[in-house]
């Protein structure tokens, strides 16, 4: 019972670390916009924002720092009435086309959108050719 | 058979994916940011003073005519510590260091520059990474070389090692 009480003691006694950078978060970080439709737009364009600090996450998704900030930036344009389209090419005036997970619809990224059309229709070249050679 | 050649596209696709693969293996990873701002102006901006003996920053501030570096720093980031030495040559050499510190604590700011010395002719605090934002910078430390209009020259990412004094200087000296 008292290896118990010691254990117990010794989760208790623990105090969360401290964030090496801590301070409040900023302004509509973590809170919604009271606006349904506008925290919706929202919450779609930080899904498919980047986060500068983790790279491999989505603001939407990252518990860092810069995340927070970044949130704070769409919520913040997006309550003032600013279009999703126009934040994300802020981001990317600032951060390269990197920083958005959706491919710009030119240069290698219209490759990338073009790739399962062009993928489909040579694929369904190469099938009637088969079947051609089959009646014969 | 007319279409031999075929034969070898799946080989040659294979290759090529193969080829992708051991590309990535072998070429390093370099998951630097760099701020697509570098040649353009700096973004408008005002921020408090970080500490209390040291002016706030603002975006007119920098645009005297006189190239500078704009130093993104935080007491709690070890390499600031690490560039100290570094941005005190820099300033030994005649330029002019104006800063912004990211979110921190005005009591933290002043022990800061009591260890390290104070290189800054202002510092800006940024609470809420607004302004890093504007920035296009992605972390601390960072050095921007900024042009005596405002423009955005350079980007330095990291911490300022000796190596790099005199390349900052030659860029200084070029912006003028």
């Amino acid at each position: 019972m008292k290896i118990v009480t010691i254990l117990i003691s010794f989760v208790l006694l623990t105090t969360p670390l401290q964030a090496q950078q801590d301070g409040p978060a900023p302004p509509l970080a973590n809170e919604q916009l009271s606006d349904g439709r506008q925290e919706a737009a929202a919450a779609a364009l930080m899904a498919k924002l980047r986060c500068i600090q983790c790279q491999g996450q989505s603001i939407a998704d990252s518990d860092a720092p810069m995340a927070a900030a970044m949130r704070a930036e769409v919520r913040q344009r997006i309550a003032k009435g600013e279009s999703p389209d126009s934040i994300r090419d802020w981001m990317i005036a600032r951060y390269g086309q990197w920083v958005s997970f959706e491919p710009a619809m030119r240069g290698g990224g219209l490759f990338l959108w073009l790739a399962p059309a062009l993928l489909l229709l040579a694929a369904a070249w190469f099938a009637r050719g088969l079947f051609k050679r089959r009646r014969s | 058979m007319k279409r031999r050649w075929m034969l070898w596209v799946p080989l040659a696709l294979f290759a090529f994916i193969g080829g992708l693969a051991i590309y990535g293996l072998v070429v390093p990873h370099d998951t630097t940011i760099r701020s697509a701002m570098v040649g353009s102006k700096l973004p408008q901006f005002a921020l408090p003073a970080a500490t209390d003996g040291v002016d706030g920053l603002a975006t007119k501030d920098m645009a005297d005519g006189k190239p500078r570096l704009l130093n993104i720093f935080a007491s709690w980031c070890i390499p600031c510590r690490a560039e100290a030495p570094h941005l005190a040559a820099l300033k030994a050499a005649g330029t002019e260091i104006d800063a912004i510190a990211i979110r921190d604590k005005p009591e933290d700011v002043a022990a800061f520059l009591t260890e390290f010395g104070n290189p800054y002719r202002r510092i800006g605090a940024d609470q809420q990474l607004q302004v890093q934002l504007a920035l296009g910078s992605s972390g601390v430390p960072e050095t921007y070389v900024i042009g005596g209009d405002g423009t955005i020259l350079y980007q330095h990412v990291g911490d300022i090692r000796e190596e790099h004094v005199s390349m900052l200087l030659e860029k200084l000296r070029a912006a003028k």
